[in-house]
């Protein structure tokens, strides 16, 4: 009953897609025509939430709002690299939607799965929907083997010790309820990968309705960033401080 | 409830057990001994086994990485003519 009040005279439903970026001249445009191009019939407002990037992105992103309408892309941006669960709380501050997107800019998330994540949440009442690319229609390109035995490794470890209700803990493309953002955010304090592993586990423990949907992952950055011993430590310090607190 | 509480409220449960059958003598005690030793190495196979299947049946997708180029390519070709600058980066 709530819901139907909440909804716009329409009927329809409103969707933020929050992206933070930093960087992304390039991207941010592919990822942008993508968007609209997948997302037709939906009506969506992109918030892009940029660090003070060097690259010039900001010029690139008013020249896509040129393009596509004020109102459609909104730039929020910061004065510098703030770290991400900041800007998912600074991007929810403008937006208007009754969900709320988050994804990546670097295109390893496909806008061509929105649709799907809406479909779901839509047929089940979801209070999240997160996409996952460790079940079958899903999937990950460019990783080597060690770098999958890591994942593989780290997630059996996640779900052994935090039964976490997802199986994928780390993803970063996520749909959710407006206000079940909000409430999940405020209580999450981790950094980086690990704070969206507290938001979902966070999630899980409050109860809120977790679906999942398969998704692509396409990583064009693994070959530059390595995969060390300190972000073991810190998944591993990130996992004894969730099985401690949640 | 906490997690960490769930998780020790069944290590109890089990010890509690565990103790039960050492005084009970159902099962001769010196089994009784090994059996949190069974249950670590066996709890440790499974872990390990998990991860086996898990890497060998990992999901890959060649193709999405085709597709996305041909996307980027038909994004920059729209962007061309419009006033959006998507020259390499």
């Amino acid at each position: 009953m709530a819901d139907v009040k909440e909804r716009k005279g329409d009927g329809k439903n409103k969707y933020s897609i929050i992206i933070p970026t930093y960087n992304e001249r390039l991207n941010i445009a592919l990822i942008v025509y993508l968007i609209f191009k997948h997302l037709r019939d939906v009506d969506f407002e992109i918030i892009v939430v940029d660090d003070g990037s060097p690259d010039g992105t900001q010029e690139i992103v008013k020249q896509l709002q040129h393009l596509y309408g004020e109102d459609r892309i909104l730039l929020r941006a910061r004065a510098k690299k703030l770290g991400l669960g900041t800007a998912y709380i600074h991007g929810l501050k403008h937006a208007t939607g009754d969900f709320v997107v988050i994804m990546d800019a670097d295109l390893s998330h496909h806008p061509k799965y929105l649709p799907s994540f809406i479909k779901k949440q839509l047929e089940t009442n979801a209070s999240i929907v997160t996409g996952t690319r460790y079940v079958k229609g899903g999937g990950v390109h460019g990783w080597n083997l060690m770098r999958k035995l890591t994942s593989r490794g780290a997630n059996v470890l996640a779900q052994t010790l935090l039964w976490p209700g997802v199986s994928d803990l780390t993803g970063s493309f996520r749909l959710y309820k407006k206000s079940v953002l909000e409430d999940v955010i405020s209580s999450c304090v981790s950094k980086g990968y690990v704070f969206q592993m507290e938001m979902i586990v966070r999630a899980t423990r409050k109860g809120y309705h977790i679906e999942e949907v398969p998704i692509t992952f396409v990583d064009r950055v693994f070959g530059t960033s390595k995969l060390g011993g300190s972000e073991i430590v810190e998944y591993l310090k990130g996992l004894v401080y969730l099985l401690l607190t949640t | 409830m906490k997690h960490i509480v769930k998780i020790l409220s069944m290590v109890v449960g089990i010890s509690t057990f565990w103790i039960g059958l050492l005084q009970a003598a159902i099962v001769p005690r010196s089994h009784t001994w090994l059996l949190p030793i069974y249950f670590v190495v066996s709890l440790g196979c499974y872990g390990l086994l998990m991860v086996g299947t898990g890497l060998m049946q990992f999901p890959t997708c060649p193709q999405e990485a085709v597709l996305l180029q041909q996307d980027i390519a038909e994004a920059k070709d729209f962007f061309k003519h419009k006033g959006v600058d998507v020259g390499s980066d």
